[in-house]
């Protein structure tokens, strides 16, 4: 998996990466939406489109031992971390060649070489695994940190709270963060949450938290340096809210009727893209002829991805009984 | 060869395996500082210190959860769940997360860790603490189950238990704590071999835990010869041998303390039944606990659970007539 890792290392070491990272991930999941509407997608998808902002910020400052459970909604994330488009595509359209060899599907992805657990398809399920996976570090004495990345849903469930628990009195080095969406499901958090800034949940594990603008990176990079920092230098752990919008439904055909006028629209305005293309342009990173180059260049490269997996083999079916016992034979 | 009671010989097991790993850590409600509410962690928070041996809140999810993102980085967690009832709340994070990461992840993470559970009837603790609950987790491809029935399989078992890549819910029946064994620490058990308790020719008894022993004193008032297997290992249960000893005997008993319904029992009946249909020469049979919670009351207690002399019973008439007995309830008029 070295094109993993060195995709990796690039989003660490280059601003103008995480710019063409956010254009890759776009694409991707427009691509994902097409192929799942034409029928070449089976089961279930759950796009990001509007949260590349905090995929983007969290791959540029973790290290590659450093680890990170996510959900079900996790295309961003895994591409972000440096799994390649081939080997994410390849796992939704369930191809041997995708990076859980076609048994995990879109909502199972993983790469250990990055530091991506198995992403998981239950509510809450990461947030103790990345507990544990910090207790490990701790009582290794390792430098490590464990971020655990959900949404807002999450909060409701008990796995949040016992797990944000278990971390303040252990002072692991964990990092929470929720991705505030506004929606958990098909319903807006109002209707599901009576309160509408969620980090102060944190507050009761005596954790330290705040909320930070989910559709900037660099402002994203700020608050996760400092949690990150205070996990390395055994601080304990820390609880973000990035305030972000989905701006697709749920998952699969989901058109979000639910949603009150005009809401989507206006959060368009604050695309994470657009938010970091504006910036790049005014300090000269980016202009309108590269910029159109860049999104023309993501557009052709993510249409040969797609070409190109739609031809990869498909498992043998005795892969069915493969990767069930550790230590076994397959 | 030292004799120990089946608590102690928990603790031994855990002791040494601490010993020789420095990967081996333990956490779960009460262990460190109380020493466990059943005294299964005595003398570990002193030998091994806070690091490594934790209490942690009353929050099975989490430390479950935690026990799995320690095992995948390479640590290998033994949890204590007080009562497997309690692992209820936490079921998610042993069946649909630990079970599923090796295959989850290409086969590039692995989860060695340990879920003990007391588990069983017979102490008084009333319906809510006193199930065994293996049906909870058998059919979970990922999860190996193991039983204890005495100290020696308490040590032998939970050593291997720690040794394995794989998770493992190893149950604890908590009737057995305070009975004593022989315990040789160098004899080694596999997980997924079944022991041969004793060899006999009329009939073989599969049994597990606390059962094991009920069998045992069933067979020796019955005058006849019964071959008992400890099975131990739920998953993978040990096919081979059930499967030699029934060809021998002709004639399968399985004395499980689980309601009729749905238990690991009627696995074994089905294959072996699968198997050996032409060689029988008598109805493969269950003797179990009733349809019914476990009541409290030391009456109705010492009635949820097959007796020796129950099972006696339907051993003779399955010997002597080759037809399945009524259940032992109804034979013993209790319903």
């Amino acid at each position: 998996m070295t094109n993993s890792i060195s995709r990796r290392s690039e989003i660490r070491s280059n601003e103008l990466a995480w710019y063409e990272r956010m254009l890759e991930i776009r694409e991707f999941e427009n691509q994902v939406n097409a192929l799942f509407a034409s029928g070449s997608i089976r089961g279930t998808t759950h796009l990001c489109n509007g949260q590349e902002a905090l995929d983007i910020a969290i791959a540029s400052l973790l290290r590659n031992d450093d680890v990170v459970a996510a959900t079900y909604r996790s295309h961003g994330i895994a591409l972000a971390l440096g799994l390649t488009p081939h080997s994410v595509l390849a796992e939704i359209m369930g191809k041997a060649t995708g990076c859980a060899g076609g048994v995990g599907g879109s909502m199972h992805l993983c790469d250990k070489s990055v530091g991506l657990l198995p992403t998981s398809a239950i509510i809450g399920g990461g947030m103790p695994i990345a507990a544990g996976a910090a207790l490990s570090f701790q009582i290794r004495k390792q430098d490590r940190v464990a971020l655990a990345l959900f949404g807002d849903g999450s909060t409701n469930i008990g796995s949040f709270h016992e797990s944000m628990n278990l971390a303040s009195i252990w002072k692991l080095p964990v990092i929470y963060i929720c991705d505030n969406n506004v929606y958990g499901e098909y319903s807006r958090i109002n209707l599901t949450t009576p309160i509408e800034d969620l980090h102060i949940r944190a507050e009761s594990y005596a954790m330290p938290h705040e909320k930070v603008d989910g559709m900037s990176v660099y402002t994203l990079r700020e608050a996760l340096e400092r949690a990150i920092e205070r996990a390395r230098s055994g601080g304990g752990p820390t609880f973000i809210e990035a305030k972000t919008y989905r701006f697709a439904g749920h998952s699969r055909a989901d058109q979000a009727p639910y949603r009150p006028v005009g809401e989507l629209e206006s959060w368009k305005s604050r695309d994470p893209i657009l938010v970091l293309e504006n910036q790049f342009k005014e300090s000269g990173k980016l202009t309108e002829d590269s910029i159109a180059a860049k999104k023309m260049e993501t557009e052709k490269r993510i249409a040969e991805i797609v070409q190109e997996v739609q031809n990869d083999p498909e498992p043998l079916v005795g892969d069915i009984f493969k990767n069930i016992w550790a230590g076994s034979r397959s | 060869m030292a004799d120990m009671r089946v608590r102690q010989a928990i603790v031994q097991a855990l002791s040494d395996e601490m010993s020789e790993d420095p990967n081996v850590i333990l956490f779960g409600e009460d262990i460190a500082a109380a020493e466990g509410p059943f005294k299964t962690s005595e003398g570990l928070l002193d030998k091994f210190g806070p690091e490594r041996v934790r209490d942690t809140p009353i929050s099975e999810m989490a430390f479950t959860g935690a026990a799995v993102g320690a095992a995948m980085m390479g640590m290998r967690p033994v949890i204590e769940i007080m009562f497997m009832e309690f692992l209820g709340v936490a079921l998610d994070q042993l069946v649909t997360e630990a079970a599923k990461m090796h295959y989850l992840s290409h086969g590039e993470y692995s989860v060695p860790m340990v879920v003990r559970a007391s588990n069983a009837s017979g102490l008084g603790f009333g319906s809510q603490h006193s199930q065994t609950l293996e049906n909870w987790v058998v059919a979970t491809p990922g999860l190996k189950v193991v039983t204890l029935s005495d100290a020696q399989s308490a040590y032998s078992l939970l050593r291997a238990a720690i040794r394995e890549p794989n998770p493992v819910m190893f149950l604890e029946p908590r009737i057995l704590y305070a009975e004593r064994g022989p315990v040789d620490t160098s004899i080694k058990l596999e997980i997924g071999k079944a022991r041969l308790i004793q060899g006999g020719n009329d009939v073989t008894m599969v049994a597990m835990g606390n059962m094991v022993n009920v069998a045992k004193q069933a067979a020796k008032q019955s005058s006849l010869s019964c071959e008992i297997i400890d099975l131990s290992t739920l998953v993978p249960w040990d096919r081979q041998t059930v499967l030699a000893s029934v060809k021998k005997t002709k004639r399968l008993i399985v004395v499980e303390e689980a309601p009729l319904s749905g238990g690991w029992g009627s696995e074994i009946v089905a294959e072996v039944t699968s198997n050996l249909f032409t060689e029988l020469i008598a109805p493969p049979i269950r003797i179990t606990t009733p349809d019914t919670p476990v009541p409290f009351s030391g009456v109705l207690e010492a009635k949820f659970t097959p007796a020796p002399d129950d099972v006696t019973r339907q051993l003779k008439y399955l010997v002597e007539t080759n037809q399945a007995p009524k259940p032992w309830w109804v034979m013993a008029g209790l319903h």
